[in-house]
C-alpha cells in the first residue's frame, strides 16, 4: 500500500468498502460498457445487501455508474442526477455462491445499446475486484493500467494484441486468459506498465473478431 | 519499497541524515516514481480535504440511520461556555474529532485515515495545532508523511482494517499514526515519534469493532474522540521522555496477534459487544434490502 492508501482516499463517507469501493465498482463497469447507461439492474450480495442504504451504497453504486469518483460531494444525491440524467435503475438482493460478502451484479444497458453483466467485490480500503464479465469468471483489480480484450476464442489473438503493445512500445506486466466454452468467447486481461493511447484501444476494438476492447488507466480513480 | 518496521526507518534516517517524515517522502517517491513536488502537492491536497471537512461541517445534518449528527457542534457550544475540564485545546479536539467523523458518517467528503470509521483522528490533533499554534501547511504535510509512514508499517505488519483485526486496527492504528504526527510537528525525535505510536496503540489494544446495525457510526464517532486525546496524551509521554517498554514494532505485532485470536463477532460483523446489545439490536439498518 503506498502513503496514500494510508492517508486516503479522499472519499465521500461513511465507509471505504461499502461508499468508496461501490462508487468505484459503478465507475469501472461504465467504463467497461464504454457508453453511457441508460439502465441498469443492480444486485447486492451479503454485506451490501444487509447494511447497503445505511452506508449509500445504492447512491454509490448510482453514482459511479454516472461516471463520478468517489470524491464527488454529489454522491448523496446521485439518485435525483440519475434521473435527470436518464439512467434508470432498479435494486434486487440476490445471494451468490462463493462470493466475496461485499459484492455487487450490475446488469447494464447503454444508450447506443451495448450490454454488459458485471459481477465485482470491495475488497477493503475502497479497493475493488472484477469477479466475472459477461458470464466469465475472471479476477482482476484495475490498481495497475489494465487493457481488456473481449475476442472470439480461437488461435492468434494473444499474439495480435502483444505485438499491438509492442509496436507501442508498452510492457506487459502480466496477463490473464479466460474462455467460456459455451459462447465460444475468451477474454484477455493485460496490466501494463506504461498507458495504452486511445488510438490503440480503438484500432483494436474494431478489428476482426474482436469483440470489446476495454482500456482502464488506474489513476483515474 | 515500503518500510517493514518502524525500526527500518530509524536506521534509514541514520543512513540518510534525514528527519523521519522525509524518509517517508522519498519512500513514496521511490514507491510511487513521483517527483519531490508531485508528492508534496498531494499531500498539501489532502491536507486541505481534511481542513474542508471541518469547514464544511453541518450540524443540522443527521446520517441516514438517524444514529449520528449534531454532536460536533454541541461540543464546540459547550467549549465556547468554557467550563471544559479538559481545556480549551482538548476541547477543540474532541469537536474536531466529532466533526469529522460525523461528516464521515453523513456522506460528506472525508480523507480515510487509515480508513473512513477514524477519519476524525488525524484531522482532530491537526487541526487545533494549525488553527491555535501558528502552524504552516507545510509542517502540517510533515506530520502527515509521518502519520501516513507509521501507518503503512502497521498495515504491513498487521492491518488497518476493523473487519480482520478489529477497532484496534482503525482507532488504534489512527491513534497511532496521530501520535507520531504529533511529536513530529513539536520537532521530537525519530525515537520518540515511534514510542509515542507504540503508546497510543497499547493503550487501545483489545479495542473490538463492534458498529451497531453494521454501520459507521456507533460506537465509531465517539471513538476518534478516544483515538485524538490518547495521541495527545501519548505524544506528551513521549515528549517527556517517557519510552513503551515493549519496543514499537512487537507492540505492532502484539496488535496482529489479539487481532487475529479475536472472534469474528466483534471484528465489523454486527453480531457482538455494542451491537448485540438489546438497544443495538433495536437498531435496524435503514431500509435493508432483504424486503
Ligand atoms: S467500531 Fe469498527 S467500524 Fe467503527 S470505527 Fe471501530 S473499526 Fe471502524
Amino acid at each position: 500500500m503506498n502513503i496514500f492508501d494510508i492517508l486516503g482516499p479522499v472519499m465521500v463517507g461513511p465507509s471505504s468498502s461499502h461508499t468508496a469501493g461501490a462508487v468505484r465498482i459503478g465507475y469501472a463497469a461504465r467504463k467497461l460498457l464504454q457508453d453511457k447507461p441508460v439502465s441498469a439492474k443492480i444486485g447486492l450480495h451479503g454485506s451490501f445487501a444487509d447494511t447497503g442504504t445505511g452506508h449509500g451504497t445504492d447512491r454509490a453504486l448510482v453514482a459511479g455508474l454516472l461516471g463520478m469518483k468517489p470524491d464527488d460531494t454529489r454522491i448523496p444525491d446521485s439518485f435525483q442526477i440519475a434521473a435527470r440524467q436518464g439512467l434508470s435503475f432498479s435494486f434486487e438482493t440476490v445471494q451468490l455462491k462463493e462470493a466475496h460478502p461485499n459484492t455487487a451484479i450490475l446488469t447494464l444497458r447503454g444508450e447506443s445499446g451495448r450490454c454488459l453483466e458485471i459481477q465485482a467485490a470491495s475488497i477493503g480500503g475502497g479497493r475493488i475486484m472484477i469477479r466475472k464479465l459477461d458470464g466469465i469468471e475472471i479476477s482482476f483489480s484495475l490498481e495497475k493500467p489494465t487493457l481488456i480484450v473481449n475476442n472470439e476464442d480461437k488461435p492468434g489473438y494473444v499474439a495480435r494484441v502483444a505485438a499491438l503493445l509492442s509496436e507501442e512500445q508498452i510492457n506487459i506486466a502480466s496477463m490473464q486468459l479466460y474462455r467460456n466454452h459455451k459462447t465460444g468467447h475468451a477474454i484477455m486481461v493485460l496490466e501494463t506498465d506504461q498507458r495504452v493511447s486511445e488510438a490503440a484501444v480503438s484500432a483494436l476494438a474494431g478489428s476482426e473478431g474482436i469483440l470489446k476492447a476495454a482500456y482502464f488507466n488506474s489513476e483515474e480513480v | 519499497m515500503a518500510f517493514a518496521s518502524l525500526q527500518e526507518i530509524l536506521t534509514y534516517m541514520e543512513e540518510k541524515s534525514v528527519p523521519f517524515w522525509e524518509a517517508i517522502l522519498m519512500e513514496d517517491m521511490a514507491e510511487r516514481g513521483v517527483s519531490r513536488e508531485d508528492s508534496m502537492k498531494k499531500m498539501l491536497d489532502t491536507w486541505q480535504a481534511m481542513l474542508h471537512a471541518s469547514d464544511s461541517y453541518e450540524p443540522q445534518r443527521k446520517s441516514a440511520s438517524g444514529l449520528t449528527g449534531g454532536q460536533g457542534s454541541l461540543m464546540e457550544q459547550y467549549c465556547q461556555a468554557g467550563q471544559t475540564l479538559c481545556g480549551p485545546f482538548i476541547g477543540q479536539v474532541i469537536t474536531e474529532a466529532l466533526k469529522t467523523a460525523e461528516s464521515n458518517a453523513c456522506m460528506k467528503r472525508i480523507v480515510a485515515a487509515p480508513t473512513a470509521g477514524a477519519s476524525g483522528v488525524l484531522p482532530a490533533v491537526l487541526l487545533p495545532c494549525y488553527r491555535e499554534h501558528g502552524v504552516s501547511d507545510e509542517q502540517i504535510a510533515q506530520a502527515m508523511y509521518t502519520a501516513a509512514g507509521i501507518g503503512q508499517v502497521i498495515a504491513a505488519r498487521a492491518s488497518v482494517s476493523g473487519a480482520a483485526g478489529g477497532c484496534q486496527a482503525e482507532i488504534g492504528s489512527a491513534s497511532a499514526m496521530a501520535a507520531g504526527a504529533l511529536v513530529s510537528l513539536k520537532g521530537g525525535s525519530g525515537k520518540q515519534i515511534t514510542h509515542a505510536a507504540a503508546m497510543a496503540l497499547k493503550n487501545l489494544l483489545g479495542l473490538v469493532c463492534d458498529p451497531v446495525a453494521g454501520l459507521v457510526e456507533v460506537p465509531c464517532v465517539k471513538r476518534n474522540v478516544v483515538g485524538a486525546v490518547n495521541a495527545m496524551s501519548c505524544a506528551d509521554l513521549a515528549l517527556a521522555g517517557i519510552e513503551s517498554r515493549i519496543p514499537p514494532d512487537q507492540v505492532i505485532d502484539a496488535m496482529r496477534e489479539v487481532g487475529d485470536r479475536m472472534d469474528s463477532s466483534l471484528r465489523e460483523t454486527g453480531k457482538g459487544g455494542l451491537a448485540a446489545t438489546p438497544a443495538g439490536q433495536a437498531v435496524q439498518a435503514p431500509g435493508s434490502f432483504h424486503l
